[in-house]
């Protein structure tokens, strides 16, 4: 049955609810002037040079480097652990990704929140930590709190596409390769591991897009002077009102997402090869 | 065999470091005492407290309702947009599904700022209505992702066979169409209902004055520091969205669970 004309409300939905202000935002990024008249506006180039001061360039720098530091910490602790599962027997390994999914149900504010819970001065570790008889530890409100919370909140985000991929291999490509005579380090660089790289890059995009964008993570682990390339964008919008250097920034955290979208796409060769959430 | 325990070892302290940070809160939550870290006997205190915040209670409203509101509206456009958007030739229905995952893949941040770029431009006010139509924006992409699978598994000859017997498109996509994708529409608007209560980041630009919801409300009180209301809340949130989750689980996977995954 071919009926067009229902999904014409929605058409008309996106355009002004998803395309408009994506076009405002690049359109605010490129002028100066009142936001309400569009006559008004001058085109100018100036909100981006503004982001060139080094003060801006540095807190651009430390939210890439956060953002890479806690893709490569999520790589590095959910590769094994996918590939642990997916060996598992089919009812076994269920129930250990419905025990992965469970803490990602939990609203991620609060799963950060924990964290404030035992980290924080008079929290739980340091609580053990001066019963044993040492000096309480300053654990939050610094890079590696932030660093923390991003692996804790998004690392199911790695594991689960990489395990998805990893119980897809045909197995006959393992026993082959034994067959072969390729021993157990061999088999893993060989064979698993290429075949395995389309959920890897899954999971690197869905780890560093929202890794990138936080701005909660930062705020409540960071403390309030943490400043990440989101808590900019808040800042802008929100308290100092400047929305056409806000538009600038979000254009330029976009960017950089696309950017790295588009090199871990390059070392994806089966595009069709699932793994893919999305 | 060394590598087996080992295994064991790695599995266990993965989870002991996904499981920890939320056990510590919800026992803390039952904690009779302001200090965090010392445990000073059970009590219920702070819940009963949660439930005399006035703040909370409003907020708690605001949130049920916007979750409400939001997924029955998201749902309703979805479905007519999905069974649309079916039948399209290819590449308008390639535009089309591709504008559609914007809300998807871009960051949370950039949605809720171009969304608030929009009602400032427009001279909207912001509050209940704001906060609503995003949360709508935000939710209808994931409906229509939900019920376009079902519409794929549909024989295309069922609504067809109907015609032929005499019904109109109308008639046929009211007995026939819609019954056969009843599950994805389910699936979608439960979605949508937790999406919606799930949201932080999109309301948080999109409130107004006096309006806030759940995060909201929980965001302003942590950036205060520890506060065992919301130790209390937290458990209740997470108890809630569990049994919403679980309900959305059994049924998705009962329609996959030949494939054997759960996700």
């Amino acid at each position: 049955m071919k009926i067009k004309w229902t999904s014409y409300p929605y058409i008309l939905w996106m355009v002004i609810f998803i395309v408009v202000p994506l076009a405002l935002i690049l359109l605010f990024s490129l002028t100066t002037g009142e936001e309400q008249g569009i006559a008004n506006l001058k085109f100018t180039l100036d909100n981006f040079k503004r982001f060139l001061d080094p003060k801006y360039i540095d807190i651009l720098w430390i939210s890439v480097s956060l953002a890479l530091k806690s893709t490569a910490i999520t790589l590095l602790l959910g590769y094994p652990i996918a590939m642990i599962i997916s060996r598992e027997i089919p009812r076994k390994r269920n129930v250990m990704i419905l025990l992965l999914v469970i803490p990602m149900w939990m609203n991620f504010l609060l799963r950060t929140y924990a964290w404030l819970t035992l980290l924080g001065k008079n929290g739980f570790i340091n609580y053990i930590v001066t019963k044993l008889g040492f000096q309480p530890l300053n654990l939050i409100y610094n890079d590696n709190a932030v660093l923390l919370g991003m692996v804790y909140n998004f690392l199911p985000f790695m594991i689960l596409p990489i395990y998805s991929v990893l119980t897809k291999i045909d197995k006959g490509l393992i026993e082959a390769a034994e067959d072969l005579g390729a021993n157990k380090i061999e088999v893993f660089l060989k064979v698993i591991f290429p075949l395995s790289i389309p959920g890897i890059i899954t999971g690197i995009t869905m780890v560093f897009m929202p890794a990138m964008s936080t701005f909660v993570i930062s705020r409540l682990l960071g403390g309030g002077q943490y400043l990440l390339i989101g808590n900019l964008i808040e800042q802008q919008f929100l308290w100092v009102g400047d929305w056409h250097f806000g538009s600038a920034i979000s254009i330029i955290m976009m960017v950089f997402i696309l950017l790295t979208m588009a090199i871990t796409a390059k070392f994806d060769t089966d595009k069709e090869g699932g793994g893919s959430l999305w | 065999m060394v590598s087996k325990g080992l295994k064991r070892l790695y599995t266990f302290l993965i989870f002991l470091f996904l499981y920890s940070p939320i056990i510590v809160l919800i026992v803390f939550s039952f904690n009779n005492s302001r200090s965090r870290g010392v445990w000073s006997g059970f009590t219920l205190k702070w819940y009963v407290e949660l439930f005399k915040d006035e703040e909370v209670l409003k907020a708690l409203y605001n949130t049920l309702l916007i979750a409400v509101l939001s997924s029955v509206i998201s749902t309703i456009i979805g479905t007519f947009a999905a069974i649309g958007i079916y039948g399209m030739p290819g590449i308008r229905k390639k535009v089309i599904l591709n504008i559609n995952y914007l809300p998807v893949l871009n960051p949370d941040i950039v949605t809720a700022v171009s969304l608030m770029t929009l009602f400032r431009f427009l001279n909207i006010e912001f509050g209940f209505i704001t906060m609503l139509l995003s949360h709508i924006t935000f939710c209808i992409p994931y409906v229509i992702l939900s019920i376009l699978p079902k519409l794929r598994q549909m024989n295309k000859h069922l609504a067809e066979a109907a015609m032929d017997l005499g019904a109109t498109p109308l008639y046929a996509l009211r007995k026939v169409v819609i019954p056969e994708i009843m599950p994805g529409i389910v699936t979608g608007a439960l979605m949508a209902f937790t999406l919606s209560v799930d949201d932080f980041v999109i309301s948080f630009f999109n409130k107004g004055a006096g309006v806030t919801n759940l995060s909201i409300t929980i965001f302003s009180m942590a950036k205060r520091g520890i506060n065992p209301i919301i130790n209390a809340l937290s458990t209740l949130m997470f108890v809630g969205l569990l049994i919403l989750l679980l309900i959305i689980n059994s049924r998705s996977s009962k329609s996959i669970s030949e494939r054997g995954d759960i996700i």
